[in-house]
């Protein structure tokens, strides 16, 4: 019987950088805090006592510099994990991510690889405005060379980063404060992975099909309950890599239930939810009995006010409403 | 003390090696001219950008650098993969987009690699690759490699923050890279003196790194400078900065013809400062050989450079099925 033990989305992570730095002398994790500080999130909480400064290094608030710096040690062999106290910071060093990590396989006619993995916070923590709230899956899913991932338990935040420190490609990990505290059960063993491109389908139903990343599946599972009192069946995906995608988990739901509802923090103009919109009309449009919904944050920066940030973000009771008149229609 | 090093290491170098030095000039001087008449035959496409008239700063560069070390350049980059061993003819090949290049033809003129030989591009976004070479020197202290990465940018890209900030941490964290600001007066066309605050070559004081300014056009004063650097920052454990005084003589690309400077300023270079001119006078008056001897050198480079235009011109264009390989790494 495999072992496993119960630690929280946080924790996951820091033993999953830990492992993977025990295993791999060409592993190490840079950013902000992360190392005497044990990060700004405590996701790297005693790694620094383990590994001291060579594996766990804390930058200058620099990250055009320090991502720049992680980007260069990659392509020449490490193994870099770069933490972004926020993803918002991220900004600041998206041209190395973009044009120097994502592309220079390409460029390189593929002599150049960039095993790196990006990781940080992502979206809206609370009560942090729009400079610290913003959801980035779209903006680097939109550029080919780069995984996408956004874990939304604590067992797949785990092995999905494991699974990005030992991948080849530039990989973005987008992980939730709001999750940060979650716990579940996972394997001990050391080379447990979660396979990246999957998608997890991880409530099964016949009237609708919900499909989320990373805490927005946790809004699709409060939903999925409350219709089930209005005796509407739906299914639950968590998408968990957003690229790839796992377009044939997506297809094969719809297929079945012919609605879908995708739910998401971020802004819904060229986002995620709209490209698996577009993409189920594409693919299964014969399949379907009701127009795709795509619940979306605001297009508004971030409020402050609770009552605001509130409403900016997909609210449950809105979203059961709107399926119940779908469905019902 | 400088000028009695280069005197030292003038008499290091047998007239030989010397000769293929000068060979390796023509090679970069050869090359960028065709690539200009070739580009002007429309056999080349998008953005070209020449190395004419800074050929002794790369030469010099790499006689002070060792087997290990690392290069990285901007997107003037078609010289740096010949010195690091790249063929005139898998350059031109990728210059004319075809499937036998550096990159496939699919990097083009502004992105070669070659990460066998120690060359790491070829990078189009201005100063981009001074943090990527400072990551490359931070893989080479992490791993314990007694080498170094020679990170090069032009006074353009000078300003960029990002060099300032890689500059930060290669200092507080000792890392073998040495930066070497190519300063050929103009970027693109904006002189240097119209946008650069100071001195190029003391913009690391604020972090604590030396620097100095040395005669791009002179092989020789370049070689001593790099050797130099090289060893005070593989024994300090500390970055260094050199500036090359230098000159382009084309535009800043194909694309520009250069109406911000004088005809004769370029001219006044060309017949007082030029690095191939200055290597031929020393062999000749130095070393005892003829301009026959020369000029038959140069005959070889030419004629070795047509195989490569050949080679170039015949070779197939890259097959459809490459447009969406080599997105993602294996």
């Amino acid at each position: 019987m495999t072992q496993t033990y119960k630690t929280t989305y946080r924790n996951a992570l820091r033993d999953a950088m830990s492992e993977e730095i025990r295993r791999d002398e060409k592993v190490y994790l840079i950013g902000e805090e992360v190392a005497e500080y044990n990060g700004a999130y405590k996701c790297s909480q005693g790694m620094w006592e383990e590994f001291g400064d060579k594996r766990v290094i804390d930058s200058p608030i620099t990250e055009y510099g320090f991502t720049g710096i992680a980007v260069g040690s990659a392509m020449k062999g490490l193994r870099p994990i770069v933490e972004f106290m926020s993803w918002d910071f991220s900004m600041q060093s998206c041209d190395h991510i973009i044009n120097s990590a994502a592309k220079t396989h390409y460029m390189s006619g593929g002599k150049v690889s960039c095993p790196i993995v990006f990781r940080g916070q992502n979206a809206a923590s609370g009560r942090v405005a729009a400079q610290h709230s913003q959801d980035f899956a779209g903006w680097y899913a939109n550029i080919p060379g780069l995984k996408v991932l956004a874990p939304a338990n604590a067992y797949d935040a785990k092995g999905l980063l494991k699974a990005a420190i030992r991948d080849n490609a530039p990989v973005i990990f987008l992980e939730h404060e709001k999750l940060y505290g979650m716990e579940n059960e996972m394997p001990t063993d050391l080379d447990f992975t979660v396979e990246i491109g999957k998608a997890n389908v991880i409530k099964e139903g016949t009237d609708i099909s919900l499909i989320a990343y990373s805490y927005p599946v946790e809004v699709a599972k409060e939903v999925a309950k409350k219709l089930e009192k209005d005796g509407i069946s739906a299914e639950v995906i968590d998408l968990r890599s957003i690229s790839p995608l796992d377009e044939t988990t997506i297809l094969d739901s719809v297929k079945k239930t012919s609605r879908a509802v995708i739910i998401q923090e971020a802004w819904s103009y060229a986002s995620v939810g709209d490209s698996i919109a577009s993409l189920i009309q594409q693919k299964a449009f014969d399949y379907l009995d009701a127009p795709v919904l795509v619940e979306s944050g605001a297009a508004t920066p971030m409020p402050y006010a609770e009552n605001l940030e509130k409403l900016a973000l997909p609210q449950v009771d809105v979203i059961v409403d709107k399926i119940i008149k779908m469905v019902n229609k | 003390m400088q000028d009695t090093n280069i005197e030292q290491l003038k008499s290091n170098f047998s007239t030989d090696v010397l000769l293929e030095i000068y060979e390796k000039m023509l090679r970069f001087r050869r090359m960028s001219e065709k690539t200009a008449q070739m580009y002007q035959q429309g056999m080349i496409g998008g953005f070209c950008h020449l190395y004419t008239g800074q050929e002794a700063v790369l030469a010099g560069t790499f006689a002070g650098c060792k087997e290990g070390d690392d290069h990285i350049t901007s997107y003037r980059c078609h010289a740096h993969a010949l010195a690091c061993g790249v063929s005139e003819k898998e350059v031109l090949a990728e210059l004319t987009g075809r499937a036998t290049g550096i990159s496939k033809g699919k990097g083009g003129s502004m992105h070669m690699f070659a990460p066998e030989k120690g060359y790491w591009g070829g990078h189009g976004i201005v100063g981009a690759q001074v943090p990527l070479g400072t990551g490359i020197a931070f893989h080479h202290k992490y791993m314990n490699q007694d080498n170094i990465c020679v990170t090069s940018y032009g006074d353009g890209a000078a300003n960029q923050g990002q060099i300032f900030e890689a500059m930060n941490m290669a200092s507080l964290w000792g890392l073998p890279v040495l930066y070497v600001v190519e300063n050929n007066v103009y970027g693109m066309g904006t002189a240097a003196k119209r946008v650069c605050a100071g001195e190029l070559f003391e913009r690391g004081q604020a972090f604590d790194i030396k620097g100095e300014k040395v005669d791009g056009q002179d092989f020789f004063a370049v070689a001593e400078a790099v050797t130099r650097a090289r060893k005070f920052i593989l024994e300090e454990k500390r970055p260094y900065i050199i500036e090359m005084d230098t000159y382009r003589y084309r535009g800043h690309s194909m694309s520009d013809p250069a109406k911000y400077r004088s005809k004769e300023e370029v001219q006044a270079v060309k017949e007082n400062r030029d690095p191939l001119m200055n290597m031929f006078d020393y062999l000749i008056d130095e070393r005892g050989l003829t301009e026959e001897q020369l000029k038959e050198l140069d005959k070889k480079v030419k004629a070795n450079l047509q195989d490569a235009v050949d080679f170039a011109t015949t070779s197939p264009l890259p097959d459809a099925s490459e447009l969406m390989t080599d997105i993602l790494p294996r």
